[in-house]
């Protein structure tokens, strides 16, 4: 039932709006320079209920998931 | 698709006023009931595209094929007043210009906009309204709420985020007033000349003599490295504290009228104050108050099975997108418990409100502290004498008469 999933951030994308840590708080923060950014250890999304909003959430859409069906 | 479609009547003209505050114009019911983009006649004549649906317009939003740049030729104009600053053919910093040129201005700013740096100014936040708020005590009932609170809380904090001496918001909230509001085209160009002779000095004054803040860190980094000019810088430093402080002053006003009007809204949120970030979220999405982005197209676009074609306007009325019953069921009703998210009251795509953490934390903060300092705050007029702003700015309360 679990997936692997990857998340990728393109930083040359992301406007720094901040939505992703604003939605989802335990994966995504921003970096110094307002970049969005993984958590550590959280790089398969953690089975975060709210990993998808996040990805919605993002006005340019910067993050994308890639899932290897498990 | 059950319903028939709307036969073909005259656009609606657009911006209108609303009615109620805190409600859509009236007179735009008929783009909440037709299709996901209609057409709009705007006050020279011109028809163009009006967005209405919430899914077409963060595509729509988040599209390059649209452009913000006001000195395009075909760039619609909503009112006389921004069109005789197009009449200038200045570029406006940010908002008014499109990537990469905006991309690179946007990374100037974004470290100082970041969820973590709006959670490290929340207790100088909590500082400025609790003393806003004493003084409004000291002074005892009744109190017009826009001038002594409303408007002060995020003008002192844009002012301090910036490093401009807050000593001189008479003159700048005047004439923000005016840029946004006219009365005439004159009167706005008048106040833009002022604003930007303002920071021209205050920049050139900082470079003499460094202070603290966005502002002095911009002509460190970027002004001496060339990678910004001095006319780019003021025109920046416009924007931001005109767009820091006119906007969340009305978001204050227009949503402490709002939970006035909903008592049963009001006293849920004081039982359970957890509620308060859902009800601020609430709020963006219910009042709207931007309501009328602008676009025009670069490059045909196809969508909801409409052609939108190079050159034509393309506007947002967010208060009716943010009330699309597709994705908010009962959208006409103040609900702390509905997943606001995903509204576009900021806006969506790269021109997304950079500040809009910074307002989240403002509103949370002046409206729980307003609502728990001052318990028994009800409104000093009837609420249907109270002026409210027109349809062609950003809307809020023109006064607000409270007591308590």
């Amino acid at each position: 039932m679990t997936r692997d999933i990857t998340i990728t951030i393109d930083k040359d994308v992301c406007v720094g709006a901040g939505q992703c840590a604003l939605t989802a708080p335990g994966v995504f923060t921003q970096d110094d320079d307002g970049y969005s950014e993984v958590l550590p250890g959280k790089e398969n999304g953690g089975g975060d209920p709210l990993l998808r909003e996040a990805v919605r959430a993002c006005p340019v859409s910067a993050i994308s998931l890639s899932e290897q069906g498990g | 698709m059950t319903k028939p479609a709307p036969t073909v009547s005259e656009p609606v003209a657009f911006p209108q006023d609303r009615t109620c505050p805190y409600h859509p114009p009236t007179a735009y019911d008929p783009l909440r009931e037709g299709r996901p983009l209609t057409r709009v006649t705007l006050y020279d004549g011109r028809d163009v595209w009006v967005v209405t649906g919430l899914t077409e317009a963060r595509a729509l939003l988040a599209d390059p094929r649209l452009s913000s740049d006001r000195t395009h030729p075909h760039f619609p104009m909503i009112t006389e007043r921004f069109a005789a600053i197009r009449e200038r053919d200045r570029r406006i910093a940010l908002v008014g210009r499109d990537d990469p040129e905006h991309h690179s201005e946007r990374r100037m700013l974004v470290p100082s906009f970041t969820l973590k740096r709006a959670t490290a100014l929340r207790p100088q936040i909590q500082e400025t309204v609790d003393r806003l708020l004493d003084a409004m005590e000291a002074a005892g009932p009744p109190a017009e709420l826009v001038g002594a609170f409303a408007l002060p809380v995020p003008s002192m904090v844009i002012c301090s985020l910036l490093g401009v001496p807050y000593a001189d918001h008479e003159f700048f909230e005047e004439q923000s007033r005016r840029l946004l509001r006219g009365p005439t085209a004159a009167d706005t160009q008048d106040a833009r000349d002022r604003l930007e002779a303002y920071f021209g000095d205050l920049i050139d004054r900082k470079r003499a003599e460094p202070g603290e803040g966005l502002l002095d860190e911009l002509i460190q980094e970027q002004l001496h490295d060339g990678a910004l000019d001095r006319d780019e810088l003021i025109s920046l430093a416009v924007i931001l504290l005109v767009a820091g402080h006119e906007t969340t002053a009305n978001m204050i006003s227009l949503g402490t009228f709002t939970l006035l009007r909903h008592p049963e809204q009001l006293a849920e949120l004081r039982t359970d104050p957890s509620l308060m970030s859902a009800a601020v979220e609430e709020l963006l999405r219910f009042l709207s108050i931007a309501d009328g982005l602008v676009r025009v197209a670069t490059e045909d676009i196809e969508i909801a099975g409409t052609t939108i074609r190079a050159g034509e306007g393309v506007l947002f009325s967010t208060s009716v997108i943010n009330r699309d019953t597709a994705v908010f069921p009962e959208p006409d009703t103040l609900d702390w418990h509905r997943s606001a998210r995903h509204h576009v009251a900021f806006g969506f795509g790269v021109h997304q409100c950079l500040g809009q953490n910074l307002a989240r934390t403002e509103l949370e903060i002046a409206l729980r502290s307003l609502f728990a300092r001052l318990p028994g705050l009800r409104l000093a007029a009837p609420a249907d004498e109270i002026p409210f702003k027109p349809g062609d700015t950003i809307q809020g309360m023109l006064e607000l008469p409270v007591t308590w």
